[in-house]
């Protein structure tokens, strides 16, 4: 009755978004305020609908209704509850359904704060995004429905994969999908504002916590994955440049060139038709992302074949979306002229290289995922372009990003002159450099990525806080400069955290790279062994029983210098009803570095198979992934968006001041 | 989902376990270093994208014992690629050749790094040069929209 109701619901919500999709267009068109006026109410209850079809399918999940094809193939009754609710999005039907909830989501989201648009752009915008709902409303329908059911129901499910039975990678796409869609809300605005045709600085206000968000969520979202891959595989990497994984990180890349470059036009009018493209990009590269993910074109060719539907559909969607944009966009490019004058050294040129950077870093990637396929199909060479093509492509933009950030942050709008700015940083170039060269003394191997990486992450750090510093414009006492520095706008502050976050997660990436220490050996229970000046000990190896799983635990001492420090306890599991088995390494977390141990198979002779890893500043990748997604957040709840979010509410009587 | 690749590595192996395993490692450590990053360099066949140095299935143990055996035939590290490449053709390499069409993919970002900072010096030096455009003209509507957020 409740998945009936779910259905129900789903095709409801369609016809509100074709609705919705239709009528604001038309009214913004012809200036009829009463059709303008239906799309809040409609982007409100299409998001209600579609929440409810969402809640029907989760209610499926939790009380393993196994009369839905999706939940027998997901679910059993003996899985964990948060699995149940997770699995909900575990599998393909279910997280379309998940993507279509947040674009409805941000739909709702705009026609709540979206009060101080003009009525015409915001009737506009609520059109588009419904066009996008539609189409992917349509996709559920037509190709993925999650609410069909099976003639006979089963006993008990197949369960969800083990893999995703796991903290990390089940709030992973979540996360993603906000990011994804939210570009989908810098999209509608692009679109609206071409239709419009009329570009200005409250449009690059509006548009940027979209992105700003979209941003946010794409971080944590990568982050998630890339430490479930860390911890979960067994053998400690964090990044493959596997298609999928770059499927996530062009819209991360493509999306902060955005939200930079909708700060161009925010402050100084310029940059409007490059920002326009790259929303509309940012968009595409998303939804590339999702037929990437859907359709396995990328894999082979071949596998392509294997759901032609579901493939076909997307890419028609993928194409009708970005013909629109583009096609829009060369008929109205011409319209939005820059205004701001600028020199060839100020902010607004740094911006445009972080630009250049960005995007042409993302265009890398996209090449690099895109060209088996392309090899394939037209020169008949059957290849690979795995890590080692892409960290020699891709590394450069990165570390000349890098090289450059700090100066280019602090540079005045308008004209700069690099000089003045230089010799605020020479403090912390100094420290950098000097972080750099301790790093060449101290390592043994001939290896630069150490030195550079630690030198390029101290730069950004020590140069993100001078940023702030410098900010507080005073050259009094110390103490009134720091209390500046708490009232500086959280946008000043948002900037420098996230900067700064970049600069920790680089250094992560170069001491993981560099001064990793692997050791694999035979070890029998008794044994003791050392890596990297660690004492570890092989204690016994048990079997353990889990919910629905059934495990070999090893127990290891780990110590140092003759102090214990820890006990980590590796495990291989073995999911019966999935039959599958999963690694699950332990981790000894510290600061500074990780040890890692992972259980491999019993040998022959006696003893286990072990994997040990000394991890140098393993965690600042992900810690800085959390700082650059909270310098998003504070730049989100800076008081400028706040006004113009607050805007229409209705004035409170004036209290007089006494 | 993300990761199938890894997901069908580990259905398609046979026994759950680590990649390099211990009775592969060669005794003479700078040969297995040598092994280890050659390994690094080539594809499990039957996974999506991990290198036989990362990968479970049997198939990449094979592959990473053969590569010990040439290395301790006395190969240099691009005869063992060679050898391997002519076995199983140009897909184990997980660093495309340079050779081609291939350059295509090699001088995509120079190339556009070129043209984009070509097009940006183009742009910056016109915006140096622009005159000044007229203040901003703001209807009165917007005037007041802005008087009533200034005075928020």
């Amino acid at each position: 009755m409740i998945t009936e109701f779910g259905h129900f619901a789903l095709i409801l919500a369609f016809f509100v978004a074709l609705f919705q999709a239709v009528v604001p267009l038309v009214g913004a068109q012809r200036g009829w305020p009463g059709w303008m006026a239906t799309a809040a109410p409609a982007a409100a209850l299409q998001f209600l609908l579609t929440a409810a079809a969402f809640l029907a399918l989760m209610w499926a999940f939790v009380s393993s209704d196994f009369s839905l094809r999706l939940v027998v193939l997901n679910s059993h009754t003996a899985k964990p509850l948060l699995y149940k609710i997770t699995g909900v999005w575990g599998n393909h039907e279910g997280s379309m359904l998940l993507w279509v909830l947040i674009v409805t989501l941000f739909g709702f989201f705009a026609a709540w704060f979206g009060g101080a648009l003009p009525p015409t752009l915001r009737a506009r915008v609520l059109s588009i995004q419904a066009m996008i709902g539609a189409a992917f409303f349509g996709f559920i329908l037509f190709t993925s429905n999650p609410f069909l059911r099976v003639p006979v129901p089963p006993f008990d499910g197949q369960d969800l994969n083990p893999l995703l039975q796991d903290p990390g990678l089940a709030f992973h796409p979540p996360f993603l999908y906000l990011g994804y869609v939210g570009l989908s809300m810098s999209y509608s605005f692009a679109v609206a504002a071409l239709i419009e045709g009329r570009v200005d600085a409250a449009w690059g206000r509006w548009v940027r916590p979209y992105t700003l968000a979209s941003w946010m969520f794409l971080t944590v979202g990568i982050g998630l994955g890339s430490w479930w891959a860390y911890y979960e595989l067994g053998w400690g990497g964090f990044w493959f440049w596997d298609p999928v994984e770059n499927a996530s990180f062009m819209p991360w890349l493509i999306s902060a060139a955005l939200l930079h470059s909708a700060v161009v036009v925010e402050k100084r009018e310029t940059l409007k038709s490059w920002t326009i493209l790259l929303a509309i990009i940012a968009f595409g590269f998303s939804m590339i992302g999702a037929f990437i993910t859907r359709s396995g074109i990328i894999t082979s060719v071949h596998a392509f074949a294997t759901d032609p539907e579901r493939g076909v559909f997307l890419l028609g969607i993928l194409a009708a979306f970005m013909m629109l944009g583009l096609t829009l966009f060369a008929a109205r490019a011409g319209v939005m002229q820059a205004r701001g004058v600028f020199g060839l050294v100020s902010r607004e040129s740094a911006l445009i290289v972080n630009n250049i950077l960005l995007a042409v870093a993302a265009f890398v990637v996209f090449v690099g995922t895109i060209w088996p396929l392309i090899a394939e199909m037209f020169f008949d060479r059957k290849l690979s372009v795995g890590p080692p093509f892409f960290n020699l492509a891709f590394t450069p933009f990165m570390v000349t990003l890098g090289l450059i950030l700090p100066l280019g942050a602090m540079l005045p709008w308008k004209r700069a002159r690099v000089g003045r700015v230089a010799r605020r940083l020479v403090p912390a170039l100094t420290l950098a450099l000097a972080v750099g060269a301790l790093a060449f003394a101290m390592q043994t191997g001939r290896s630069a990525v150490g030195p550079v990486g630690l030198f390029l992450a101290a730069w950004l750090v020590a140069g993100s806080a001078t940023d702030l510093w410098m900010r507080t414009q005073s050259w009094g006492q110390v103490t009134e400069r720091l209390a500046r520095l708490r009232r500086l706008p959280r946008a000043d502050w948002g900037k420098s955290t996230a900067h700064a976050g970049l600069g920790v997660t680089m250094a992560g990436i170069a001491a993981m790279t560099a001064w990793q220490v692997e050791d694999i050996r035979v070890v029998r229970p008794g044994e003791s062994y050392e890596v990297a000046g660690y004492t570890l000990t092989l204690q016994a190896v048990r079997e353990a029983e889990g919910p629905n799983y059934t495990a070999t635990v090893a127990d290891l001492k780990l110590a140092r210098d003759g102090r214990q420090i820890a006990t980590m306890h590796p495990e291989k599991r073995i999911y019966p009803v999935a039959g599958m088995p999963t690694t699950e390494a332990a981790l000894d977390n510290g600061f500074l570095r990780d040890v890692y141990v992972a259980l491999g198979d019993p040998q022959a002779g006696g003893g286990w198979a072990m994997r040990t890893y000394y991890k140098p500043l393993a965690n600042w990748i992900w810690g800085g992934a959390i700082l650059m997604a909270l310098g998003g957040a504070l730049s989100l709840s800076d008081r400028r968006y706040r006004v113009a979010a607050g805007a229409r509410r209705v004035r409170a009587p004036a209290v007089p001041a006494e | 989902m993300r990761r199938l690749a890894i997901l069908l590595c580990l259905l398609l192996m046979a026994t759950p376990g680590l990649a390099v395993q211990p009775d592969e490692v060669l005794d003479d450590p700078a040969l297995e270093a040598r092994a280890r990053e050659i390994s690094e360099g080539l594809r499990c066949l039957v996974c999506r994208n991990e290198s036989i140095d990362e990968s479970n299935a049997d198939l990449a143990r094979d592959l990473r014992l053969l590569v010990r055996e040439r290395v301790l035939a006395g190969d240099s590290n691009d005869e063992v690629v060679a050898y391997i490449v002519d076995r199983y053709g140009e897909y184990v390499l997980l660093k495309p050749r340079t050779d081609g069409a291939n350059l295509v993919l090699w001088l995509a970002g120079p190339l556009m790094l070129i043209v984009a900072g070509g097009a940006g010096l183009v742009f910056l030096r016109r915006r140096a040069r622009a005159a000044e455009p007229a203040a901003a003209t703001l209807t009165d509507a917007e005037q007041a929209r802005l008087r009533e957020i200034l005075d928020d």
